[in-house]
């Protein structure tokens, strides 16, 4: 634990704490992402049944909106980072068991585990090297993440496949700009919190992989 | 309609009622940006959309 030394509340214009605020992310990021990989394969050996995902995102939302910003300036964030990568992923195990279920299956989520992968990692280096303030995204990111959470909605009574394509399409994008996003934030001195910047992070990294599968799912034939 | 397709409605929901009273602040809060630093984020979302492209083809 003596990696993570709170960089919160440290002068976000200071050059070494930006370092340590990225080094510590990037760090936690590498840590949920195993931990998440972990619970997925937990959750696919014990075969839980498909409804575990909503359950699981039901709760990783309750800890993101109700338990995080209490706990996000305090040590215990961390227990709570690893709640809810650790839920995200236990959820994540039925979705690669229909996936892997499939004629071409591990081929699909391979590409969508290493596509997710380089995507998470051109955009942070881009942003990284750049160090560009992404800040003026964020109303437009929100704004379009709004308007394709009602779009999933309305297809789930409308069930129109095209719609479920351009959705996953435009989730990637507005997921890599949001990785753009909190980048610039993080290199800029707009967030000073690793623990809530590894939070936003994974979110975006969880749902680019998400919406990869699906429309790689589809390319194939298999979804 | 199945019980999976409401839990997700539900939950989507329950996204939509805690994320839409905080827009009006995040749009406050953005900054006007030149047509220079749109292109510099546009440019590489769309070499994402254009990679995704790629993998949809290879796969």
């Amino acid at each position: 634990m003596a990696t993570f030394q709170p960089s919160l509340s440290r002068p976000a214009t200071s050059v070494v704490a930006t370092n340590r605020l990225i080094r510590n992310t990037y760090s936690l990021l590498a840590l949920t992402l195993l931990f998440s990989g972990l619970t997925a394969g937990l959750s696919m050996v014990l075969a839980v049944p498909p409804m575990a995902y909503l359950l699981c995102a039901g709760g990783a939302l309750v800890l993101i909106w109700f338990v995080l910003p209490r706990a996000a300036r305090s040590a215990n964030g961390l227990w709570v980072v690893f709640g809810i990568t650790g839920l995200l992923g236990f959820g994540l195990g039925p979705i690669l068991s229909l996936y892997l279920a499939l004629p071409n299956g591990s081929s699909v989520v391979m590409t969508a585990l290493g596509g997710t992968g380089v995507i998470f990692l051109a955009l942070s280096g881009y942003a990284l090297t750049t160090r560009r303030d992404f800040s003026f995204l964020g109303g437009f990111l929100f704004t379009g993440f709004i308007v394709v959470l009602v779009a999933i909605i309305a297809n789930l009574f409308l069930q129109i496949p095209v719609l479920s394509l351009v959705i996953s399409a435009v989730v990637i994008l507005i997921m890599s700009g949001f990785i753009l996003f909190d980048t610039g934030r993080m290199v800029n001195g707009g967030e000073t919190n690793y623990i809530l910047a590894t939070v936003s992070l994974y979110l975006s990294i969880f749902n680019i992989f998400i919406h990869l599968l699906h429309l790689l799912g589809i390319a194939s034939g298999d979804d | 309609m199945d019980w999976m397709q409401i839990g997700a409605a539900l939950l989507i929901g329950a996204m939509l009622v805690f994320l839409i009273p905080r827009l009006p602040a995040i749009l406050r809060a953005t900054p006007k940006a030149s047509g220079r630093q749109w292109l510099a984020a546009i440019i590489p979302i769309a070499v994402v959309g254009a990679f995704v492209f790629l993998l949809m083809k290879l796969v």
